[in-house]
């Protein structure tokens, strides 16, 4: 069960794929900025030198597309300035330095059977946000736009992208946890389906979640093809439904929702404890890592004390990544924090990424059969080399996922992602 | 502060191994079945045939890239290819002037004048080609007689290809011998099974898509079975036509070149169909007994407009469901 096109890559995933999840390090300070998630950033609430509890909210969401944030430890603000972030900038951040005893902040018990008002709203307070990477806030995805009906939900158990690993161990070490929570949101929206879609390169995870659901008719554990970019949300959708989301709409406009594993399990562990988004499963992999891990963090460690405890890097490492090496985001600066929607971190070494400098297209076309949104990115990056922005007016730009199958196919190695974004970038600031 | 300094670039990190040099050097060996094939049958002089056009065609492309200052390509096989590919489709005996000449018109007016590797509209050794086969017509119809070179009689011993003899003769040639090639015709494109062997190696190596020899040999298959089913007495059997004169050299390694055929799916199959098509109607209309050069020069002009027709159905757009 797929979508059409896409690419077949090595994944890489051998080093951490068996690895349990490992509980991580308390960092000397934990960095939080004020902005984890799409939408606006939050205002914070507290001053330099107040003294918070762990789980205790520290920042709120001001606006309506926004989430708040709360503090993973118990202890002291040091700060609240610009520090280093994992996109290069400086960004405002809350800085805390954790005081050891992790005590915990006085929760109210949530309601035993909480109906779709109390699911939202307790997915809200607890600042829970997608955790397969794009950072919305799940509360407000909860509550589809008015006339809009959720048939399907989707919990999206793919993990397409090579190296990353913790999805796969939250579906198979805390998949109650995932069921539970798919349940919550087909409740929280109405809708009769849930599907948990695995990648058939996840035998065990597809196991153990098709034996939690064996006796629940409404939800089906779906092997999807290993491809990538199969975990995209519209790829999904179009994998199990056999329907496309509207281009420039959303899913609910065809009835669907996608959630990613690690949100599920997020999902049910605030509706039913009460607990707030404090922590991030990753994997740390990748040949420079010295002892690969799927590691459980505190939102807000350092990257350098998330390497540190996977016994730090090798002298080989040439490149680290936050995220996949399809779509994550090189840092030279291991002092940004982990945030909400990091996956992952990888330090790779010359032989596992790609630097040979790119030629003129040969037309080959190997990158119209790779791209799933079928576009032509030959057409669409030669127009941005080139400067024919009219043209490109013409084509189907922003459809563009992004998800570099293209870049990966593309015998002169071209950087065709990085043309999208100019063109993109160029087109919304310059108009057409 | 960084602690070391570590690759900053955008994503993808990671790709293919594949490179144009690779994609390049592997038609290269795959067209060296046919050039041996070629020796042996037409003698030494093919053999110095062959250099004098590759050697021409990298010494005129460095000639353009040191002018227009841009960085010497010449060795990443893809004007080794035009070189070797022009020579192939050359009379074996042809005046060396005049491949050199038509070498060096592949090189600038068929490539390099429109921008270099991957921006020619037109197959470039075909170009050069047209040319010669415009400026020295006799020249260009003057066939060796395959093997006469073993007894010494090389300039003076002319022969008819099959697909002359079939036009102008309504004689037909043994399939065997089209097979093996021991008929005249040009150097590289008589001996289908050399080709064959070539492009078979590139289907094994996935470097070769299926699409455009498939429809550019089915089409001619079909069309000119059509006739032939028709007319037995006047046209020849589809087998002859598939492996006479050069198709197999045009429709695996001629109409295939990346930059001068679509690049979508539908585009290719409707790219050599079309070349097909055109194929079967220049040779068994038109003036010439060949017409490969022809039909894909003429499709290769087709190509933008292929190009802009066949574009794939982007995702949420067209008749999508919604509720």
């Amino acid at each position: 069960m797929t979508f059409p096109n896409g690419i077949r890559i090595a994944d890489r995933k051998g080093a951490t794929q068996a690895n349990p999840i490992e509980s991580g390090p308390l960092p000397d300070e934990i960095i939080l900025p004020l902005q984890q998630h799409a939408g606006a950033a939050c205002e914070p609430r507290v001053q330099v030198k107040d003294k918070v509890l762990a789980g205790q909210r520290i920042a709120e969401a001001t606006a309506p597309v926004s989430a708040p944030i709360h503090s993973p430890v118990s202890g002291e603000v040091t700060a609240i300035e610009r520090r280093p972030h994992h996109t290069g900038l400086k960004l405002p951040a809350i800085v805390i330095r954790p005081d050891g005893e992790q005590t915990g902040f006085d929760r109210a018990k949530p309601p035993l059977d909480p109906d779709a008002g109390d699911i939202r709203r307790l997915v809200s307070e607890a600042g829970i946000v997608g955790l397969g990477g794009a950072g919305f806030p799940t509360g407000i995805k909860l509550t589809p736009p008015a006339g809009a009906r959720i048939d399907d939900v989707i919990i999206n158990g793919c993990e397409c992208e090579p190296y990353l690993t913790a999805d796969h161990r939250i579906m198979v070490e805390e998949g109650p946890a995932v069921v539970d929570g798919l349940r919550l949101i087909m409740k929280c929206v109405g809708a009769k389906r849930g599907f948990i879609a695995i990648e058939t390169n996840k035998p065990n995870a597809l196991d153990l979640l098709g034996g939690l659901t064996a006796r629940d008719e409404q939800i089906i554990v779906t092997p999807v093809e290993a491809k990538y970019p199969q975990g995209s949300e519209k790829q999904l959708i179009k994998s199990i439904l056999g329907r496309e989301v509207p281009s420039k709409g959303l899913p609910s406009m065809v009835g669907a929702l996608v959630q990613n594993v690690a949100t599920a399990a997020a999902v049910s562990k605030a509706v039913r404890w009460g607990e707030p988004l404090t922590s991030k499963v990753l994997t740390v992999s990748g040949g420079g890592v010295i002892r690969p891990a799927n590691i459980r963090v505190l939102i807000g460690t350092p990257v350098r004390d998330v390497l540190a405890a996977c016994g730090g890097l090798s002298d080989q490492t040439v490149k680290l990544i936050v995220g996949g090496p399809m779509m994550g985001a090189a840092i030279t600066d291991t002092a940004a924090p982990v945030v909400k929607s990091t996956s992952g971190v990888l330090a790779l070494t010359a032989d596992e990424i790609d630097s040979t400098p790119s030629v003129a297209c040969i037309k080959c076309g190997r990158c119209v059969e790779a791209c799933p949104m079928g576009l032509m990115p030959a057409r669409m990056a030669n127009l941005i080399e080139f400067g024919f922005w009219d043209e490109l007016g013409g084509t189907n730009l922003f459809d563009c996922l992004e998800c570099g199958s293209c870049a990966f196919v593309c015998p002169s190695r071209r950087p065709l992602v990085q043309y999208f974004r100019l063109g993109k970038y160029r087109a919304t600031r310059v108009g057409k | 502060m960084a602690d070391k300094e570590f690759i900053l670039s955008q994503a993808p990190h990671t790709g293919t191994t594949e490179s144009v040099e690779k994609i390049m050097f592997a038609v290269v060996y795959a067209l060296f079945p046919a050039g041996i094939a070629g020796v042996y049958i037409f003698g030494p002089r093919a053999l110095l045939l062959i250099c004098v056009c590759v050697f021409t065609a990298m010494a005129t492309e460095y000639v353009w890239q040191k002018a227009r200052v841009k960085p010497i390509s010449v060795l990443d096989g893809s004007v080794i290819i035009t070189g070797l590919l022009l020579a192939y489709t050359l009379p074996p005996n042809l005046p060396l002037f005049m491949a050199v000449l038509g070498s060096v018109v592949a090189v600038s007016l068929g490539k390099q004048i429109f921008g270099g590797l991957g921006h020619n509209v037109f197959n470039p050794a075909l170009v050069g080609r047209a040319f010669v086969q415009a400026a020295f017509p006799v020249a260009m119809a003057t066939w060796a007689k395959p093997f006469a070179w073993m007894s010494g009689h090389v300039d003076a011993v002319s022969a008819a290809t099959p697909l002359g003899l079939m036009k102008f003769d309504l004689k037909t040639t043994a399939h065997a011998k089209l097979f093996f090639g021991n008929i005249a015709g040009s150097l590289g494109e008589t001996s289908a099974l050399a080709l064959l062997l070539g492009a078979a190696w590139l289907f094994y190596k996935g470097y070769i898509e299926w699409r455009i020899p498939g429809s550019f040999i089915g089409s001619v298959a079909v069309v000119g079975g059509t006739l032939w089913v028709v007319n037995p007495e006047r046209y020849p059997d589809p087998l002859f036509s598939v492996l006479a004169g050069g198709l197999l050299l045009g429709a695996f390694f001629m109409a295939t070149d990346y930059a001068s055929s679509p690049i979508t799916p539908t585009g290719k199959l409707i790219f050599g169909a079309g070349a097909g098509s055109l194929l079967v109607i220049i040779r068994t209309s038109g003036g010439l007994a060949e017409g490969v050069m022809y039909a894909i020069l003429l499709m290769n002009a087709l190509t933008p407009l292929i190009n802009r027709y066949t574009q794939p159905r982007v995702y949420g757009t067209g008749e999508v469901e919604s509720t």
